[in-house]
């Protein structure tokens, strides 16, 4: 696995986000600043980390999805590439028209930071082999903004060609307004593009994967990206 | 030249924030508001006197950066 994680100011999960890579894949990532052209050459996944890029300024991501690295991002993932947008990450990749819709002011207006359950809606995807469809993982978020909000045919189109991969739900996997932490449509947490190799989530897996963190539930996702890379590799 | 680019929620779009302000104005006992969406207004300046140019540009930011076009929308007013 040859990964780079993208680096925008004000960014401030980087670091957490490189160190999960090494630690799951044994391989250091390359950081890549945000005013960069190009990638690493041999880069078979990019990960855009949590933070605050330019302090939410006019929208949040707004402005690091018009920065230069991200027309190499786009090219990137239109030859096939592995994109994972992380929080702020899936943010900068919904204003970059990388993924459809837009992450709106949470429902109840409160920044919302504290481990969440996850339902992995399908396992038979670079981004959630590591775990069974079905199950449920714990993980945290931290955002004021993760109202998944698109209009209704793309919410439909979303559901119906199964590219919702995490909902937000209890802990034993109930989905409903009751677990729909920030009100996001259909309770969704993590969407991928058409053709499956985007994937935008506003919760934090890098944050659970030893066990000094009190759980590892986040590990699995990283494990199947290295597992799908070195397959392919 | 001087222009103002002011951006909207779109209909049907939830403003919790909106909501928030319109909650607070009812606290205050501000009278007769029914309800308040919030929005943002961008003031600035373009060289020359050219204002069908200058219109062009003002929309070429507002389809840019200036608005997300899923959830808002936007009017371009050149004031002088």
């Amino acid at each position: 696995m040859k990964s780079a994680v993208l680096v925008f100011p004000g960014i401030n999960r980087e670091r957490d986000m490189a160190r999960t890579l090494k630690l799951v894949s044994g391989h250091e990532p390359a950081m890549v600043w945000h005013a960069e052209t190009a990638l690493p050459k041999g880069t078979d996944l990019v990960v855009l980390p949590g933070g605050f890029s330019y302090g939410d300024y006019l929208r949040c991501g707004a402005i690091a999805a018009r920065s230069p690295v991200m027309d190499a991002v786009r090219k990137f993932a239109a030859d096939g590439g592995l994109v994972l947008g992380v929080c702020n990450g899936f943010q900068i990749l919904c204003e970059s028209g990388l993924l459809p819709g837009i992450l709106m002011r949470n429902a109840r207006l409160k920044f919302i930071c504290h481990d969440v359950h996850l339902r992995v809606e399908r396992s038979d995807t670079p981004f959630t082999r590591g775990y069974n469809a079905g199950q449920v993982i714990r993980v945290p978020v931290a955002h004021g903004e993760g109202n998944y909000a698109a209009d209704a045919e793309t919410i439909k189109r979303l559901d119906g060609d199964g590219r919702v991969l995490y909902r937000y739900c209890s802990a034993s996997g109930e989905v409903g307004d009751t677990h729909n932490i920030n009100g996001a449509a259909q309770s969704i947490a993590g969407i991928v593009n058409e053709r499956g190799n985007v994937l935008g989530m506003m919760p934090h897996p890098e944050n659970h994967v030893e066990d000094i963190m009190g759980c590892t539930d986040g590990r699995g996702l990283f494990a199947g990206l290295a597992a799908h890379l070195e397959r392919a590799a | 030249m001087k222009a103002r680019v002011t951006v909207t929620l779109k209909n049907g779009i939830l403003d919790p924030q909106g909501k928030a302000i319109e909650g607070a104005l009812k606290s205050l006992g501000v009278d007769g508001i029914a309800s308040v969406r919030q929005g943002k207004v961008f003031d600035i300046e373009l060289p020359g006197a050219d204002k069908a140019k200058a219109e062009a540009a003002l929309k070429d930011a507002a389809d840019k950066l200036l608005a997300n076009t899923v959830i808002e929308n936007y009017r371009v007013e050149v004031l002088s």
